[in-house]
């Protein structure tokens, strides 16, 4: 009794899984958003193939289970010996072995018909309409459309208030930016992925595009989005302590609005260069600065340095009471603008304003008991980025 | 097949039998000292093994209480426990320790005990190498563990260690990590030689290779496994040391290297690695099913071809790991239609098993029940595999917690399974006692539920998009989550179970069993008394 109640469980425990696995996804194609249980279709052709192609090899998965398992237990019911079963003698029979050689192989082959051919379209790049150099860093992306001088960094919107769970969590939770990527509907967009540290991945799974941002190499992908929409995405590729904090939005716009998105943003950027000569010619408040540097400290250095300026023992180096913070202020200016080769320590010349620059600067001088009263102004920044 | 003539009581425990067998001392001129030192200075293979499964089974308790402390961090959104550096410290020595501490000595420990008793030899062919190879091990593994508490912590790179992450972005605990690493090694490659060699010269006469138990047969080919990938590993871990700390730039494109070479070397050595943790697996399933089914495997050669495949195409697809790191499209063709390949000798093995069960006279014992789990649950395991080999969809599945689901159906409920299955199989055989078969049962069943409550829902989530090793994740995926992190507590306790069952095994308890234990039982290693004695085949057996 107690034999058959075991042979009962058994079957049933991996009957229900198998069936769960199978209803949950049968159960997925009537809701199709908001799905957290099957791989997206996604807003491309190519993301169409691909979720088309998970599904023809789910089933077939799905069908070897049932015969394989099917078999299985079977024989667990039927040629058991509390039933009498008396062992046959049988053993090795060439066509058999044949047999499940050779069909397992030729499922093989049809299978691999439809994978080669999606895998050939998308990895054809050539004749994009207009190509996006995509940069991972520790730990945000860099966005450049290559057609004109548009550049930006985009970094994780999520307050850090959310993550240690003193605030409620927004509904994109972790999976929100300061500045999304925006890209034409429509268009041939090619992907130019590559990093500045260590390695990232690049993925958006509505396009079906992950690729990895490899240090010193430049890989290639691309999409052509069907629907205007915003997409989100992750890094895929464990990349140091913030791995998990570095997401991907990407804002598909029709042709036209997205030409208007483009102008405004020239159009900003040269508002932004002037304002920086403005600056250039006065100087702002200690209270001004700190104020400020203490906003662009938190977004790009207090990931490594800790918001406390502790930094990580071992790790990444503290800045309070540090003789680089509190000592020669070129060198302060020289790690911030050129960063410091063989470390985690990035060149922050390239990705922040003058102004912003003399504020960190003038923030790490004088917070967490650094008090050494020295301001730096956005012309003492461009003297010595001038004079290097 | 003859009894062997050696014999002791019946009843001898190895204590007994070296007090009481004054013999014994005229074949071995230095006495066996008593107490610690009998297991430090061992030569013994029964010592060795039961050395080596006592440390994977430790290790095995280590690395899942990281692995706790992973689940508890996810089991919901948000920081609560631990922060992200020491999650990825959790994540990278949980994967290093469960593969190099638990998994790969456990299959070692088995050897040891079994291969001699299966051929028919006296011990290992080499033991004084053989006691090395094992106590090198605890000091790697004090070395890594030693390495969490540097400043700054341990090796928080992942356990594929991919560089520049391992090199220039490390803190300086990656130097002990090459260095465990490497000696871990080194006590694997000296294991496999040990494996090789005794194989090669030491069968019993009669023993034809055709006629070996499979277990052995797989052995004898992950044993090549490791000899040729082990080195290949330690290279890797040469080069992260050198481009750390001695200014070589392998892996860095500003000095001429390639951080994409270092995932190649890598792989060509892990995937090997992963047939090397699952032949032995197919080996002991191959010698429960038949017991249990009383009837003899269904295709024995087949079963022989099928390993040697296996082995064979594993050294042709590493790249499939690598799938989005940019190779050129007919690379990835190639390697895409390699990993296919690999699923038609599995399969044969799985056809195979139920081939053997049909028309059988199947009874379900402890090691049984495991055995059949392990089939199904490995089958989900590979069959999500076979999934992973597409390329254009692999690109959706890779770094996701669909591929933490895969390798761990075919880990956890594949090689582990084995392993639980191989001790309950020939438990009775080391000790001489049924084991406490209430006890047993209870852990059968609760890891059964609990490990697909655990691995399943993973991959749903991995589909839904939550990539692997990271801390928080966002608020789709938390339902989920918390179902994995209570199954993983679950089947955490549930190996409690197991070991309360396998210290009262250890410490006599139970009835005594007969020389065969299983009545459906085939073998030189079921020809001898039970409990096995000290010495077993002084004189070799003839193998008809």
């Amino acid at each position: 009794m107690n034999r058959l109640t075991n042979i009962v469980l058994m079957a049933l425990g991996t009957l229900t899984t198998t069936s769960a696995f199978t209803g949950a996804i049968a159960a997925d194609s009537a809701v199709k958003e908001a799905t957290t249980l099957n791989l997206r279709k996604g807003v491309t052709d190519i993301s169409g193939q691909v979720y088309d192609l998970h599904m023809l090899m789910f089933t077939i998965c799905v069908v070897i289970a049932v015969v394989v398992f099917g078999a299985m237990f079977i024989s667990i019911y039927l040629h058991r010996r509390s039933r009498g079963a008396k062992p046959a003698k049988f053993h090795e029979n060439v066509k058999v072995e044949i047999a499940w050689t050779v069909v397992p192989f030729l499922i093989l082959i049809f299978m691999a018909f439809p994978a080669a051919k999606t895998l050939i379209a998308m990895e054809d790049t050539s004749k994009p309409d207009m190509t996006v150099l995509v940069t991972g860093s520790q730990w945000k992306w860099h966005y450049q459309y290559m057609d004109s001088d548009i550049g930006f960094y985009s970094l994780m919107a999520t307050q850090r208030e959310q993550i240690e769970n003193r605030y409620e969590k927004g509904q994109n939770y972790l999976l929100e930016v300061d500045r999304p990527l925006v890209i034409p509907t429509d268009q041939k967009v090619r992907f130019l992925i590559t990093s500045d540290d260590v390695i990232h991945s690049w993925w958006v799974p509505d396009f079906a595009v992950k690729k990895d941002a490899n240090p010193g190499f430049i890989n290639e992908a691309w999409t052509k989005v069907n629907e205007p929409g915003l997409y989100r995405g992750q890094c895929a590729e464990l990349c140091g302590k913030d791995h998990g904090f570095m997401p991907i939005v990407v804002i598909a716009k029709e042709p036209a609005e997205f030409d208007a998105w483009m102008a405004n943003q020239q159009q900003i950027k040269q508002e932004a260069e002037a304002e920086e000569l403005r600056l250039l010619a006065m100087s702002m408040s200690m209270d001004d600065l700190m104020s400020e540097g203490k906003k662009v400290y938190n977004a790009a250095c207090a990931a490594c340095h800790m918001p406390n300026g502790e930094g990580l023992k071992g790790v990444f180096p503290a800045l309070k009471g540090s003789q680089i913070a509190t000592e020669d202020m070129q060198a302060h200016l020289d790690i911030v603008v050129n960063g410091k080769a063989g470390t985690a320590m990035q060149a922050f010349g390239k990705m922040l304003s003058l102004r912003e620059l003399a504020a960190v600067v003038t923030y790490e001088r004088n917070a967490w008991g650094n008090n050494t009263e020295e301001v730096v102004q956005p012309k003492d920044v461009n003297a010595f980025i001038n004079g290097q | 097949m003859t009894k062997p003539t050696n014999t002791t009581s019946h009843e001898a425990t190895i204590a007994d039998e070296l007090a009481l067998n004054p013999d014994h001392h005229e074949h071995h001129e230095h006495h066996i000292p008593k107490g610690m030192m009998r297991w430090v200075l061992t030569t013994n293979h029964k010592d060795i093994g039961t050395l080596y499964l006592w440390f994977a089974f430790i290790m095995f308790l280590v690395g899942g209480a990281m692995a706790m402390v992973i689940r508890a961090e996810l089991f919901q959104p948000g920081l609560q426990i631990v922060q992200p550096n020491f999650f990825n410290q959790m994540t990278t020595v949980h994967g290093l320790i469960m593969v190099f501490g638990a998994v790969m000595p456990a299959f070692t420990g088995l050897a040891n005990w079994l291969i001699p008793m299966m051929i028919g030899a006296p011990d290992m062919a080499l033991p004084r190498m053989n006691n090395w190879s094992f106590w090198i091990l605890p000091f790697a593994f004090a070395i890594l563990l030693g390495s969490l508490f540097m400043e700054g912590g341990g090796p928080a790179f992942g356990w594929t260690f991919y560089a520049p992450l391992s090199t220039t972005y490390s803190n300086d605990s990656t130097g002990l990590f090459v260095f465990s690493v490497h000696i871990m090694g080194i006590s694997s490659i000296m294991g496999a030689i040990n494996v090789i060699v005794t194989i090669f010269n030491m069968r019993a006469p009669g023993m034809t290779w055709m006629k070996m138990p499979l277990f052995v047969w797989t052995w004898l080919i992950t044993a090549f496994l490791l000899i040729a990938v082990m080195p290949v590993l330690a290279g890797a871990v040469t080069m992260v040391l050198t481009d750390k700390f001695f200014g070589t730039s392998f892996f860095d494109a500003a000095g001429g290297g390639d951080p994409v070479m270092f995932q190649h070397i890598f792989w060509f050595f892990g995937h090997p690695e992963v047939y090397i943790m699952i032949l032995p697996a197919f080996g002991i399933i191959s010698q429960i099913v038949p017991t249990f089914a009383r009837k003899p495997l269904f295709g024995y050669a087949s079963m022989v071809y099928a390993t040697a495949s296996i082995a064979l195409l594993s050294f042709v697809v590493w790249a499939h790991h690598m799938f989005t790191t940019g190779m050129p499209v007919y690379m990835e063709m190639f390697f895409m239609f390699a990993t296919m390949l690999i699923s038609v000798p599995t399969g044969v093995k799985v056809f195979n098993w139920v081939a053997t069960m049909w028309r059988g006279s199947m009874t379900f014992e402890v090691p049984m029940m495991f055995a059949l789990a392990f089939i199904v649950l490995f089958t989900i395991g590979g069959l999500s595999g076979l999934m992973l080999a597409i390329t254009p969809v692999d690109f959706q599945y890779h770094d996701t917690y669909f591929v933490v689901a895969h390798f761990h159906y075919v880990l956890v409920t594949g090689a582990i399974f084995s392993i639980m299955a191989a001790v309950y199989y020939w438990l009775p055989k080391w000790t001489g006692r049924m084991f406490n078969i209430t006890l047993a049962k209870w852990h059968f069943w609760c890891s059964l539920v609990s490990v697909n409550v655990l691995f399943f829902p993973m991959h749903f989530v991995g589909l839904a998009g939550m990539p692997r090793r990271i801390p928080d994740y966002s608020l789709q995926f938390a339902d989920f989550n918390q179902w994995i992190s209570i199954g993983g507590f679950a089947f955490g306790l549930s190996q409690l179970i197991f070991l309360a069952l396998v210290i009262q095994a250890c410490r006599k308890q139970g009835e005594p069993v007969s020389d065969r234990v299983w009545d459906g039982a085939h073998g030189l290693e079921w020809e001898i008394p039970s409990p096995a004695p000290y010495h077993t085949f002084e004189t070799p057996p003839v193998v008809k």
